[in-house]
């Protein structure tokens, strides 16, 4: 085994496991922060999140188109983050405008959680509906700038390497905005008096309106953070992949994952669930035949594919995680709130 | 005096509708997957269904002067119960006389046992290619004018084989088509001496594909196989496997073609190969040239749809009767010689010679010619994509 097959052994690992599963995780640990904010907030599984995503990511969407238009673009990197503050600002007034409409009846009556649950599904239909409406069901581009920061071919070129590395603009900026959103939020929580009166609302509904919390500005502020958190990733889940309104309805099911595994309610958990559930997608199901040719000598290499699993479980590998986290540890690794 | 002159109206009613007195609006069922993976695909398939409708209507020699009137049906394509659903409301609410369609086979065989067989409706699909419809009990009603996948899969090895490709890798959709269209293509490819890294199935809509993707590339293979949908699916496999730098070049059944595929990857893809049902008949050309700007008629299973909804309405006309129970069995007749050819545009002439007792070979856009339990014997065009461009290379 030389140093060069060592290289392509790591190269190859990083191309297909690493840096998709990192853009990935940390896709579906903002995905999970929104869940388990509201679940921590305002106590309930917010059904309604992957579409908040699909309709914050629409306005986003309509914005970019009309900048690209009007010929403002962002040079290099995709001109739909120079959109996507506006999306927020529109997906919270959404959001604030069915919690005024439906949400807020329900919680004036005390309601178990439950009833929200089956509520906030009846708000996923209808937010379904109107992007649907609005856009329509098919898939629709919106990226523009420089697509790789290096491409497979480039540093097949650079490095002499047999195996490419690839690095998307947008799985950067994904991994970036990921890194920043969630320190601002931490900041938020921890540093800010707003942040604090969150946090007892949360700890304790009573006791927290007992010490003067005008418990209908904490609602208002969680609905604004989530539909930033939901804007966000659907933005930058979209630039990654593609946007269409069905895949952000089926992506409600890993970022739940992700939030339970971690623990619902708990924000760290919430990441490190999202991570967890990416990487056990992609390193379980990995077909090692690549990465172990060059690592192994000749005599050695593997003919088949040195695959543990067939990709058609990687599914079934996360909820295997899941069922395992929560028989052993039922509050979810970071001990969240759910009971 | 206003009495008298109600009577006499209603009297002339009468004695109109006594005139035509076999002549009827008949109801077609247009059941195809207007939402879902194919989505893209289906305008077309629609429209050159009802250009056949509107050439019998407009010629007034079907049925003594009936007309036909279209009845468009959502069947989806992954949702079962959907297609059931939709062609149960055709069949009872709407009472369609026959349907065209479904598209996906899942949904045609769906469609096809739960409601046109237990309620005796003829369905010809124009575009669903599983082998498994080959077998399916049918009572004789089921046709479709495109082929079964047990011959694309040969088609394909054969392109391969001929571009000196001998180690593909695999990646299909989980569903009727995909599994059975893998299958015979994996087999025939092995016996023509090729190998297949690996033969794996994707899902369609998941959030990520990176683990298929790098399954695929790890198996490796001169080029990579998708039999998937180009609205689906298949769109996110050839993404990462076109950014990860792990395929080059790619070879794209007919569910992968389609305008995204030119406008999503274009020039990214250029040198990938595909073949889709299609022929160079002098059908054809005829069928382009009447469609002109309405739509494009190069768009996959146009021809097949157009000669479903036609087969279907001179099978009528052959029986005399728009019930499907008496038509069923005239489907192959006029598919199959004997009789004067029928090319695209001349339903009208195949209705009078029909209407006169004489016997007609439907030719039509895809040069119908239906084999064993009423299928097409089919013919490919073989694409290549050249400057982000599908462009048919030949036919086979």
């Amino acid at each position: 085994m030389s140093v060069m097959d060592l290289l392509n052994a790591l190269t190859a690992f990083a191309n297909f496991v690493l840096i998709p599963a990192t853009a990935y995780g940390a896709q579906l640990a903002l995905g999970a922060l929104g869940v388990t904010l509201v679940y921590g907030v305002l106590r309930f599984s917010n059904v309604a999140h992957g579409d908040t995503m699909a309709f914050g990511t629409m306005v986003t969407i309509l914005l970019t188109w009309a900048l690209q238009e009007s010929g403002v673009t962002l040079g290099s990197l995709p001109t739909a983050l120079l959109a996507l503050p506006a999306g927020i600002v529109v997906t919270a007034a959404l959001v604030l405008g069915t919690d005024r409409l439906v949400y807020r009846f329900y919680r004036a009556r005390r309601v178990r959680p439950v009833v929200f649950v089956i509520v906030s599904v009846g708000v996923m239909f209808v937010m379904n509906g109107l992007v649907r409406f609005i856009i329509g069901p098919g898939d629709q581009r919106f990226a523009d700038g420089e697509r790789f920061i290096v491409s497979a071919r480039e540093f097949r070129d650079w490095s002499g390497l047999r195996e490419g590395l690839a690095l998307k603009t947008s799985q950067a900026i994904t991994v970036v905005t990921a890194i920043l959103v969630v320190v601002l939020l931490f900041w938020f929580l921890k540093r800010t008096r707003m942040g604090k009166s969150m946090r007892a609302y949360s700890d304790n509904e009573d006791l927290a309106l007992l010490s003067g919390i005008d418990p209908n500005r904490v609602v208002a502020v969680t609905w604004i953070i989530l539909a930033a958190l939901a804007t966000v990733a659907g933005v930058l889940y979209g630039l990654d992949k593609s946007f269409k309104p069905f895949t952000y309805f089926q992506l409600l099911l890993p970022i739940f994952a992700s939030a339970i595994v971690g623990g619902l309610g708990s924000p760290p958990g919430a990441i490190a669930g999202g991570f967890l559930i990416a990487f056990s997608e992609v390193t379980v199901t990995y077909a090692w035949k690549k990465v172990l040719v060059y690592l192994l000598p000749d005599p050695l290499e593997p003919t088949a594919l040195v695959q543990l699993l067939s990709t058609d479980y990687k599914f079934a590998v996360s909820f295997l995680i899941l069922t395992a986290v929560l028989l052993i540890r039922p509050t979810g690794i970071f001990a969240g709130r759910a009971e | 005096m206003k009495k008298l002159f109600l009577t006499s109206s209603a009297i002339a009613g009468l004695a109109f509708s006594a005139a035509g007195a076999t002549a009827e609006e008949i109801k077609l069922g247009v059941l195809l997957g207007f939402t879902g993976p194919v989505e893209s695909l289906i305008p077309p398939i629609a429209e050159a269904a009802e250009i056949a409708m509107r050439e019998a209507s407009d010629s007034g020699m079907l049925l003594g002067g009936s007309t036909v009137k279209s009845v468009r049906g959502d069947s989806t394509c992954g949702d079962s119960a959907a297609a059931v659903a939709a062609t149960e409301r055709m069949v009872t609410a709407d009472g369609v006389q026959a349907i065209m369609g479904a598209a996906c086979s899942g949904a045609t065989i769906a469609a096809l046992t739960n409601i046109a067989v237990p309620n005796g409706i003829v369905m010809i699909s124009p575009a669903s290619t599983s082998p498994a419809l080959s077998t399916t009990e049918d009572d004789g009603l089921f046709f479709r004018t495109a082929p079964s996948d047990a011959r694309q899969g040969q088609v394909m090895a054969e392109i391969l084989m001929e571009e000196g490709i001998n180690e593909v890798a695999v990646s299909y959709n989980n569903n009727d088509y995909g599994k059975g269209l893998s299958d015979s293509f994996q087999s025939a490819f092995e016996a023509a001496g090729g190998t297949v890294t690996i033969n794996a199935a994707h899902e369609d809509g998941k959030a990520d594909y990176s683990a298929e993707v790098s399954a695929l590339a790890s198996a490796g293979g001169q080029r990579l196989v998708i039999i998937g949908y180009i609205d689906q699916g298949g769109s996110g496999i050839l993404r990462g496997a076109l950014d990860s730098g792990a395929f080059d070049t790619f070879h794209f059944p007919d569910g992968m073609i389609g305008d995204m595929l030119e406008d999503n990857f274009g020039d990214e893809i250029n040198g990938s190969t595909g073949q889709h049902p299609a022929s160079d008949s002098e059908g054809n050309e005829m069928f382009v040239e009447m469609v002109g700007d309405t739509f494009d008629a190069s768009s996959p299973y146009t021809g097949q749809a157009y000669d479903a909804a036609a087969l279907i309405l001179l099978a009528m006309q052959a029986a005399g009767s728009s019930d499907s129970g008496d038509f069923k069995s005239s489907v192959m007749d006029v598919a199959n010689a004997p009789g004067e050819k029928i090319f695209p545009g001349e339903i009208a002439k195949a209705l009078e010679i029909l209407g006169n007792g004489g016997e007609v070979d439907y030719v039509g856009a895809t040069a119908v010619e239906l084999i064993g339990p009423g299928e097409s014997a089919g013919s490919y065009a073989q694409t290549e994509v050249r400057d982000g461009e599908v462009t048919t290379v030949r036919y086979r």
